[in-house]
């Protein structure tokens, strides 16, 4: 997940103009970090390509608003780092 | 072009699904009252109607590929280049490639030319959202008619 988590924070620190050293495993990419939803497209854009999957926003999105999960589960980093690994085994599986 | 109406695209004159790319035409009218304010005496069409004229042609793209499920929103231009002047009458010739295709939004790439002339380029992003209404959907179908977008047709066709 550490290598994960450093590409992700990466990518928030270039996109967002966030200073790297402020991007942690616990921010939360909304709440902590303020990124809006636009500027996510940008990093789901960015992470799509780098680890060659689809990160599946929307399906995200729908589950919040139904009350099935909170958003620390898809953006606090390390839960996102932690989504991203079982969506690129799933992909190599 | 339907200046008047914001519909920017005349005709579809090529689409690729499975290459996920679509070329357009759209001709400047030679009359408009932008033109009498863009510039006075000077009339030039507006650059950021040249990037809409992108954007549009991106956005038949998406919603070929989705088969009118869902519609496409600009959200986003990034590295846009006017690279040249264009005037009344003139025909454009519009491309785009959908570059990726994400949860809920699309990435494309497009770029405008005129007689084999690069005049613009840009990177756009789409929102891709449950059409709002029925009637949006019927409408939106009514224009692709008009335009030529063959929707049913297989992938390459």
């Amino acid at each position: 997940m550490s290598s994960t988590f450093d590409t992700i924070a990466n990518i928030i620190a270039e996109t967002c103009d966030i200073p790297r050293d402020s991007i942690t495993l616990d921010s939360h990419a909304i709440n902590d970090l303020g990124i809006d939803s636009l500027d996510f497209l940008d990093i789901a854009f960015a992470i799509d390509k780098a680890f060659g999957i689809k990160l599946p926003l929307e399906q995200w999105t729908q589950e919040v608003n139904d009350g099935k999960a909170t958003t620390d589960q898809y953006f606090v980093l390390k839960n996102l780092s932690a989504r991203i690994d079982e969506l690129v085994a799933a992909k190599g599986a | 072009m339907r200046l008047e109406y914001f519909q920017l695209i005349d005709r579809i004159v090529d689409l690729n699904l499975a290459d996920r790319t679509i070329s357009s035409e759209a001709m400047v009218p030679t009359t408009s009252t932008i033109f009498e304010g863009h510039f006075p005496s000077y009339p030039l069409m507006p650059g950021v109607l040249l990037i809409e004229a992108m954007a549009q042609t991106s956005g038949w793209l998406v919603v070929a590929l989705n088969r009118f499920a869902r519609m496409p929103f600009l959200a986003a231009v990034k590295e846009a280049k006017l690279r040249t002047f264009v005037t009344p009458g003139q025909k454009l010739t519009i491309n785009a490639h959908l570059a990726h295709d994400g949860s809920g939004y699309a990435i494309t790439e497009a770029k405008i030319k005129c007689g084999g002339k690069p005049i613009c380029d840009a990177t756009l992003t789409l929102r891709v959202l449950d059409f709002p209404s029925a009637e949006l959907g019927q409408r939106m179908r009514e224009i692709a008619d008009r335009i030529g977008l063959q929707v049913e047709a297989p992938a390459n066709g």
